[in-house]
């Protein structure tokens, strides 16, 4: 044992400026993963949060929705029937992607709005009459939206459909991109990582090669030949896993903990928990990133 | 000890062989010369008793084992009772002589209370009482010969392979070695020692295995190295 670990310090000394530039190359591309990882906890997050509350609303036609720009399915001067109130709701409630549909009459659309904006100027000159009446759909999966809007647009009696995807997808599309962005670049930096490691770990093999004979020559296990390669690459993913670490933590504190939840409190923030996990990932990443070049490498030195 | 069944051995993208069918037997405590020109097939012979490749064709025992059985991770275990000695010597450049015949100890994990005993002894055995701390560099040729033999004798293999060890020493440092070599097989080591020194063979009058472009062409008990 003291061998192995005078071997595995004596190659770390050797390759000095090969470990430090691995060493720095598993940092970065570690803390990226981590952030990635984090970010993705944060999109979905926002997400949950958001699209869980996301309702469409079906509106109904009014006497004088139609012959505008949004005239839907709606007949000229004609509020919806009776029959395609009745039809709007079996075919909504019909439908296997909805949880639930309320109805909303204009009185309570308007008596609503009263509430919600009831410091507006605006309220005086609204009537109950200017409001719409409409279904409210709760969906089952909130991400399955398309089916039930599509069906809604089609029915007669039907003025509008609105869903707040509509709103929100850009916004998701900008944070996906965000997330599988950093992912990506963080998978990139990760295959130069391991590749780096496996030249190092090439070359500490390369100028240990006599060494190497010599041990298989006498009989020295793979294990016991393999060792002091394994620990060298573990050394420098420990090492880059802790530097990462505190990156890491370092900036969910300066950047969630201390500025985030303070100035932007409408949204959910992610947590020590996440933080945490995200470390753990980082580690998990940090072994497999040492032992998996290290062991393809070397297995050509060992060969029997 | 050693058994051959019909062994053949052709290399990947080679079409002639570099060995033939070769069948023969060597047993427990022999001392077997091993010549042939350069090309005939000697170090193939030597590697496949080592496992170092494996035969295209035929069966090899090698103390009790069948190579062609023996498992990738057991190779290690087979090759710690065969001791191995090269023409170059192979010493690690930087370690002393006590160092090197230490080393293939270590690396096996034995006790230290066991190194220090045994290597001493080994050392002495090969006649190098009082230069344990030299470097390999400061030795001559024939030191240093020695130093390998120590390192491969330090583990009390039961066979010794050595592939010239005299190969790079002049006739008066050879006859050393050669004595050394003889003691060891006195020992209960076998010894298969691969040669091209006439007046070693013709010497020694032990038996003797000829190799020609792969084939066994003779194989002679208390032989000569030239067919008589």
């Amino acid at each position: 044992m003291r061998h192995t670990f005078r071997e595995t310090w004596s190659g770390l000394k050797r390759n000095m400026s090969m470990t430090i530039a691995v060493i720095v190359t598993m940092t970065v591309s570690l803390t990226l993963f981590g952030l990635s990882v984090m970010t993705f906890q944060e999109v979905d997050r926002v997400k949950g949060r958001w699209y869980d509350k996301i309702e469409i609303s079906v509106f109904l036609c009014t006497a004088d929705s139609a012959g505008t720009s949004k005239s839907g399915n709606c007949e000229p001067g004609q509020d919806t029937s009776d029959v395609q109130r009745e039809n709007i709701r079996t075919r909504l409630e019909q439908n296997p992607d909805v949880q639930e549909v309320f109805y909303e009459s204009k009185q309570d659309a308007y008596d609503d709005y009263r509430r919600t904006y009831a410091d507006s100027p605006l309220l005086d000159s609204l009537t109950v009459d200017q409001m719409q009446d409409s279904y409210r759909v709760k969906l089952k999966d909130p991400e399955n939206y398309q089916g039930v809007v599509a069906e809604a647009s089609s029915l007669p009696g039907v003025q509008n459909v609105l869903d707040l995807h509509q709103v929100l997808d850009p916004i998701f599309s900008v944070l996906n991109g965000l997330k599988w962005g950093t992912m990506g670049m963080a998978a990139l930096l990760l295959v130069a990582a391991m590749l780096q490691i496996g030249n190092t770990i090439r070359m500490s093999a390369f100028t240990r090669r006599r060494e190497i004979g010599i041990m298989r020559l006498v009989g020295a296990s793979n294990v016991y030949i393999m060792l002091p390669f394994l620990l060298e690459a573990l050394f420098a993913g420990v090492v880059s896993t802790i530097l990462s670490a505190l990156a890491l933590f370092g900036s969910y504190e300066f950047l969630i903990e201390r500025n985030a939840k303070v100035s932007i409190k409408a949204l959910p923030w992610i947590s020590w928990s996440d933080a945490w996990l995200a470390v753990g990932l980082v580690a998990i990443v940090a072994v497999v990133l040492s032992i998996v070049p290290t062991l393809i490498t070397t297995r050509r030195y060992l060969r029997v | 000890m050693i058994t051959f069944e019909d062994v053949s051995k052709i290399y990947a993208g080679q079409t002639k062989p570099a060995l033939r069918h070769i069948n023969l037997q060597i047993e427990r405590g022999e001392f077997v010369f091993l010549v042939g020109t350069s090309g005939s097939g000697k170090s193939t012979f030597l590697r496949l008793i080592l496992r170092e490749y494996r035969p295209t064709s035929g069966r090899i025992f090698v103390l009790g084992k069948d190579l062609g059985r023996l498992h990738q991770w057991k190779v290690p275990a087979l090759r710690r009772q065969i001791g191995t000695v090269f023409q170059d010597f192979r010493l690690l450049p930087g370690k002393t002589v006590y160092e090197n015949v230490s080393f293939a100890l270590q690396v096996l994990g034995r006790p230290t209370s066991e190194i220090r005993q045994v290597v001493p002894e080994t050392i002495d055995l090969v006649g190098l009482s009082g230069k344990e701390g030299r470097q390999p560099e400061e030795l001559s040729g024939g030191e240093q010969q020695r130093v390998a033999i120590a390192r491969a004798i330090v583990n009390r293999p039961k066979l010794l392979i050595a592939d010239e060890p005299t190969g790079n020493l002049d006739p008066q440092t050879s006859i050393g070695i050669m004595k050394l070599l003889d003691r060891i097989n006195k020992r209960d080591t076998t010894i298969i020692m691969a040669t091209h020194d006439q007046t070693i063979v013709d010497q020694m009058r032990r038996r003797v295995i000829e190799l020609d472009q792969g084939n066994l062409v003779r194989d002679q008990a208390k032989g000569v190295y030239g067919t008589a």
